[in-house]
Order: C-alpha cells, then structure tokens, then sequence
C-alpha cells in the first residue's frame, strides 16, 4: 500500500472510531436520555462517517488500486491536496458548527471539501483507463 | 475470499434489500394509514443501508484485501473479526427493534435495549478498527 493510502485510511479509521462513538452516544441517549446536549454531535456524526470514513478511505483505496504506469501513479500532488482539504474542511464544518463560528468558515469548509474532491477526480481521471491503454504509455 | 468475508458481503446484501423494504415503507405512508410504529423507521431505514450494508461490505472487503499483517497472521486476529460480526448485526437488529418499539410503547425496557445496540455496535466498530490498523502499512 502506497505511503498516501495509508494516510488516508489510517485518517479514515480514526473518523470511523470517532463517528461510532458520537453514534453510539446519542442513540443510548434516545434509550436512556443522559445528556440533551449529546443531540449537538448530530453534524459531527454525520460528518465523521460520511466523508471522513467513506469518502477517504474510498480516495485512499482507489490511490492504492487504479491502474499504474509500470509503477507509477501519475501526477500525486493532487491527490496529496485532497488528502489536506479534505481533512482541513470537515475539521472545519464541524468546528464551525461546535462553536458557534461565523457562517461563512462553514461555506469555507465545504470549499476546501470540494477543492479536494475536484483534486482527486484530476488525479484519478487519467488512472481510469482499460489496462492496453497504461501499458501503451508505459513503454512509450 | 475468506469465508468471514462471504459472510459479510452476504449479509450486507440481505441489509441492502431490507434497507429499501423499510424505503418503501416509509414512501408508502402520505398514500395508506400504516401503524404508527413506521413512523420510527427513518432513522432505522438509514442505518440499515450505511450499517448494514456499506460498512459490513467495507469491513467484508478490508478483511479480505488489505495488506497481510503477517505470514503466521494474514488477516490479523479471525476471532475478532468474527467478533465484529456479530458484535454489528446483533446491535444493528436489536436498534432495528427496540427504537421503532421505543415510540409505541411505554415499556421502559425498549430504552435499556437501545442501549445495549448502542454498545455493540460501539464494539463491532472498534473491533474492526483494532483489527485494521496494523495492516494499514506500506510494503
């Protein structure tokens, strides 16, 4: 597994880990209501799981298994930057929405959250391509 | 694939179907007058797609195909992953029945039961992420 993937899914793990426990918190919450405040982590659950799991560890899997060029990957800054934004912008919608920041560090994260999936889509695109096609290049 | 794997994949395509019963179920509610028990179903509907079938066919996967994490132990530790198994779909089910049945019924026993499918599937998602992350590496 590439250095890059490992970033990505270890980063996704840790999300994975935060995300169940805010799950799990707040549905114990709806059995045995302990703490109202806990329904505040609702964002940050969703947030968590959706593009701090998911999303990364699909960017992290798809790094690590698209088709190379011999052995490599292509252009990898883009795919460094996603790695960057998109950590940067969910920290920063959640935060946002913990404490209360002005409204527009949340449109700033979710710039940084789509920065960095148009930054992955430019490195993964010429990656997408039938197998006859990267060995051609390879051996030009 | 590893036989945990099948039966991961396997049941997060039960999940899958049953994900889009309970979606049909709930689309049917401005049409018929269904109990009032289906009005608890959103948020059951939900997790049993991200649940019960995209994570336990993430889990299935990684089993499978992420790095070995040693010659004497590929797929790190097999009675952990079964643990996750179970730890996730024993919770998922039990959220599945006691949080619609929370609504419709004064039995304060449903409140414990949401509980105790909180702290599976606490477990099964920490099981999975102890398991996972030391064949997270490079070559």
């Amino acid at each position: 597994m590439p250095r890059l993937s490992v970033w990505f899914v270890r980063a996704a793990l840790v999300y994975l880990a935060l995300g169940f426990t805010f799950g799990a918190l707040m549905l114990a919450n709806k059995g045995v209501s302990f703490g109202p405040w806990l329904w505040r982590l609702l964002p940050a659950h969703i947030e968590f799981l959706l593009f701090g799991w998911t999303l990364q560890l699909a960017f992290g899997v798809a790094f690590w298994i698209l088709p190379r060029w011999r052995t490599q990957r292509g252009n990898e800054k883009p795919a460094w930057a996603a790695f960057f934004l998109l950590n940067v912008g969910v920290w920063m919608v959640v935060l946002a929405g913990w404490l209360n920041w002005e409204a527009g560090w949340l449109t700033l994260g979710r710039v940084a959250e789509a920065t960095a999936v148009a930054a992955f889509a430019i490195h993964a695109w010429p990656r997408v391509k039938p197998l006859m096609e990267i060995n051609a290049t390879s051996s030009e | 694939m590893p036989p945990i794997t099948r039966l991961f994949v396997k049941t997060s395509l039960v999940y899958l179907i049953a994900s889009f019963g309970v979606g049909l179920f709930l689309a049917l509610r401005p049409l018929v007058a269904l109990p009032a028990l289906v009005n608890g179903l959103a948020p059951v509907y939900f997790h049993l797609f991200m649940v019960g079938w995209v994570m336990q066919l993430i889990v299935g996967v990684a089993y499978w195909m992420f790095p070995k994490w040693s010659r004497e132990r590929p797929r790190g530790y097999d009675a952990l992953a079964l643990a996750t198994f179970w730890l996730l779909n024993l919770g998922l089910l039990l959220r599945v029945a006691a949080e619609p049945a929370q609504i419709v019924s004064a039995w304060p026993g449903w409140g414990w039961l949401v509980v105790c499918a909180a702290l599976l599937q606490w477990l099964a998602g920490m099981t999975f992420v102890v398991n996972t992350w030391p064949r997270v590496k490079e070559k």
